[in-house]
């Protein structure tokens, strides 16, 4: 458990070595964090240019010639051109947002200081893990610019039409070449901080930061790199494969027998396209815990601390994100149920991933049991918290349907499973960020947010991302297809598109809405007032230091941990709060059990 | 504190849709549909009253326990009543997978009746094609060499084998109503998705397989089939449709397009 020396005590002097190539955890934590934030406005973009095709698809927009000469001959976005705009929605969104940010932004800032170490346990691997997953998204960004364009197979690829080459469609030549080399790429990325995280946690522990009294934040972030090692590996196998199906001729995915726009597909044989699922969900399904753990995490943190109460059930709450972690490699079939497989598959899949709703359904029970009776402070990372908690229930809610094959017959691939998606892996998990950045950012940058704008941003960004996603549910009740361009050629769709209308204004006014937060943000870092040590009277190491950290976080002092990490209003308490490394003075008022 | 009313309004309006179906499924036309339409009220009745007291105790703590200057109260959690939610949830859940197995395996398990209708479905980019066997109930041999769309032979069907040579194909799918039916689904390229609203029915058409589907449909009509997995730049405009005719119309259908060969 002792902190080996990871580097000296003195930050290094030149510009590059130090905010660069920084081999420093709360830089790259930065680093990832403006990584993510650049992305996040990519992927909203994007967004809001399909939002916009599917209700005006014959409109001709002059400067979408002139950034698409091909894809918007004319100023008229083509279906092709709105199915690339699609999937680089969803490929960014998923890898280089919502896995980024909350896991190795907050993570690679945090970890280290809430259990007590000087870095993480490897410096220069951290550092290039960064490197490249942004060597990642310059070659995800660049399939934009080749010939064909950016690929329109969606963010899960399936082969043949991700497989069999440019014959399928504009943007499956280079664009999706570049495509998997972009995932490969970030898959090894993300290895390298997955053992990064697992190594900190395990070897870096302070004295008296015992497995069970790491904030709720490590044991996510802990399980997250579980789930990053397993899931990325076989990723990065799969993509490999997909590679060399297109490249070098192999058939793992690709059957005999296909012929392709009257071209009869002569050098394969014996591959299998839901090969290719099974791999990808395998990895696809941890992914969704990948982004929405740590957000459970900063969740469970902020509303304890706010509450000014302990977690409610502590245990059961470590419990419950390791069983999450577990089931969530037994439930990837749920993503096939449709797809051909073996339909008796479909009912073990369906009997787990109903499992792993129960401890889902023990966490959400446990932030109301720790709202109850507390005394709620409502600061702008309280309100994202909160809203996580609602956001969660609505999108959790409706995977109860999902999950089951019976009623997937009908679901499958409708603005159902959409609307799904996006509100827990989507908003919820973006919810959890701007918690973790209102929490967070008087320790990162020394200075406090502006309250008042938050909270507006808050109420806008929640009612908006209800007023997007909430519809969805009803378009797919209805039958409404996904990733449909365009919805003029099937008759029953007309009449739902004032549904399409509204949601189309909801997204504007959502992505308008998150100006304030960027102004927020960067007028905070520059002109904020001085934040203090611990201004929300937190329990967790990182508020035992200064406000931002010193090079090497506790300043060559090896701090020791006498305290759960949730000891709110402890009775007797001098304060409402007993911070971990707090001496054991008053007896009475100390370790209390976790049960 | 506004966030409360705020949570409990969006709460009620979002279950007031729920309840007056302004957007809703067309009615089913087959006795699956039907079942299909009882698990999905169920799953809706159970998981919408989890939603609205989920909602609405979130909402409750928000109002309820903001800071009026009192001291929170002290407490680590309650093993019973940890105990007793998470069994709760585990049986409803798992209750309803038990409980909507049945209508899965009516569809998966279960065989086509003996006496369906076989009609085989091929989905390639961008169109739906359909081949009955002719009078001698047999699908004749076909060869990808001879596939030839703008000639009216997606399938390519080898003429050289009067097995082949009376085999009907159609754009659209015609059924008659009452019969089972049994497609036998193909794709050619990549892979598209055969679903049809008002059957509660969708299965994946995966290149190198050959998946079956059976079903009844019970209502005359003409239903829309949408594609359902996105096959490509054209995959908003992969429909045709399924017209569920009289025994007779679908006879008399059948001769009419053995005539025009």
């Amino acid at each position: 458990m002792s902190a080996p020396v990871a580097h000296t005590a003195h930050a290094p002097e030149g510009f590059i070595r130090k905010y660069v190539f920084s081999l420093d955890h709360k830089v790259i934590g930065i680093q990832y964090y403006f990584l993510g934030l650049f992305s996040v406005f990519i992927g909203m973009s994007l967004s809001l240019l399909m939002r916009f095709h599917m209700v005006n698809p014959e409109a001709k927009v002059a400067w979408f010639a002139k950034l698409w000469p091909t894809g918007a001959a004319g100023g008229m976005m083509t279906p092709e051109l709105y199915l690339s705009l699609m999937t680089m929605h969803g490929t960014i969104m998923v890898f280089f947002v919502l896995t980024t940010v909350p896991q190795s932004g907050f993570g690679n800032y945090f970890l280290p200081i809430q259990i007590g170490a000087e870095d993480m346990a490897f410096p220069v691997l951290n550092m290039m893990s960064f490197w490249t997953t942004f060597i990642a998204l310059v070659v995800m960004v660049s399939a934009f610019f080749v010939q064909g364009g950016a690929p329109l197979s969606g963010w899960t690829a399936y082969p043949p039409l991700s497989g069999a080459g440019r014959v399928t469609g504009p943007g499956e030549g280079l664009g999706q070449t570049l495509w998997i080399v972009s995932i490969a790429i970030f898959c090894g990325a993300s290895l390298m901080g997955a053992i990064n995280f697992i190594a900190t946690t395990v070897d870096l522990r302070c004295k008296g930061m015992r497995l069970m009294r790491m904030p709720l934040t490590c044991w996510t972030w802990l399980v997250t790199a579980i789930l990053g090692l397993l899931g990325f590996a076989v990723l990065l196998a799969a993509g490999v494969l997909l590679i060399l199906d297109r490249e070098a001729g192999t058939s793992f995915f690709l059957p005999s027998g296909m012929m392709i726009s009257d071209h009869i597909l002569t050098n394969h044989k014996g591959g299998s396209p839901l090969l290719w699922q099974h791999l990808f969900w395998f990895f696809g399904h941890p992914e969704v815990y990948i982004a929405i753990l740590p957000g459970m995490g900063v969740t469970s943190h902020v509303l304890s601390t706010f509450s000014r109460k302990p977690i409610f059930g502590y245990k059961a709450m470590v419990y419950a994100i390791l069983s999450i972690g577990f089931l969530g490699f037994l439930v990837w079939g749920h993503h096939m149920f449709m797809s051909g497989m073996n339909p008796y598959s479909a009912l073990a899949f369906s009997v787990l991933t109903m499992c792993i709703g129960v401890p889902s359904a023990i966490k959400t029970f446990n932030w109301i049991g720790t709202l109850w009776g507390g005394k709620i402070h409502f600061d702008t990372a309280m309100m994202f918290a909160l809203g996580f908690v609602s956001l969660f229930v609505t999108g959790g809610i409706s995977g109860i349907f999902l999950g089951q094959p019976a009623l997937d017959l009908y679901f499958h691939d409708t603005y159902f499973v959409v609307g799904h998606f996006h509100m827990i892996m989507g908003v919820a998990a973006i919810f959890g960020m701007f918690a973790g950045t209102f929490y967070w950012f008087p320790k990162m940058f020394g200075k406090m947010m502006n309250e008042p704008l938050g909270k507006l941003h808050f109420y806008c960004t929640f009612i908006g991302v209800y007023a997007i996603f909430t519809p969805m549910h009803y378009l797919g009740i209805a039958g409404n297809p996904r990733r449909y361009s365009d919805f003029s050629n099937v008759e029953y769709l007309s009449p739902l598109m004032p549904v399409h209308h509204f949601m189309t204004y909801a997204a504007y006014f959502t992505a308008a809405a998150q100006i304030l937060f960027v102004v927020n943000l960067f007028w905070s870092m520059a002109k904020g007032p001085k934040a203090p040590m611990n201004p929300w009277n937190s329990t967790s190491l990182e508020w035992s230091i200064p406000s931002p950290p010193p090079f090497d976080n506790f300043a060559g002092v090896h701090p020791v941990v006498n305290h759960g990490p949730y000891e709110f209003s402890v009775p007797g308490a001098p304060r409402d709060y007993i911070m971990q490394n707090d001496p054991l003075t008053a007896p009475a008022v100390t370790e209390t059990d976790a049960s | 504190m506004l966030l409360a009313p705020v949570v409990w309004v969006l709460t009620v309006v979002i279950c007031y849709f729920f309840v007056v179906k302004t957007w809703w499924f067309p009615p089913p036309i087959n006795q699956h549909g039907l079942a299909y339409d009882e698990q999905f009220m169920r799953t809706l009745i159970i998981t919408g009253i989890i939603f609205f007291v989920a909602q609405f105790a979130l909402g409750y703590a928000i109002f309820k326990f903001r800071d009026d200057g009192r001291r929170a109260s002290y407490y680590h959690g309650n093993d019973k009543l940890e105990t007793l939610w998470t069994s709760a949830t585990a049986l409803l859940f798992l209750g309803l997978v038990l409980m909507g197995s049945k209508i899965w395996a009516n569809v998966h398990f279960d065989e086509a009746p003996p006496d369906s209708i076989p009609i085989e479905v091929l989905g390639k980019q961008f169109a739906w094609s359909f081949r009955y066997p002719g009078p001698d109930g047999k699908f004749g041999r076909t060869d990808l060499k001879l596939v030839n769309d703008s000639a009216g032979n997606p399938f390519g069907l080898d003429d050289k084998d009067p097995a082949a040579k009376d085999d009907l194909v159609s754009a659209s799918l015609k059924i008659p109503v009452g019969k089972p039916i049994k497609l036998i689904m193909h794709s050619r390229d990549v892979i598209h998705n055969f679903f049809v609203r008002e059957l509660r029915m969708k299965q994946d058409i995966v290149p190198g397989m050959e998946i079956p589907l059976h079903f009844q449909a019970d209502k005359i009509g003409v239903y829309e089939v949408p594609c359902s997995e996105l096959c490509g730049l054209g995959h908003f405009q992969m429909r045709t449709t399924m017209t569920v005719l009289s025994e007779a119309d679908f006879e008399k259908w059948k001769q009419q397009q053995q005539a025009l060969k």
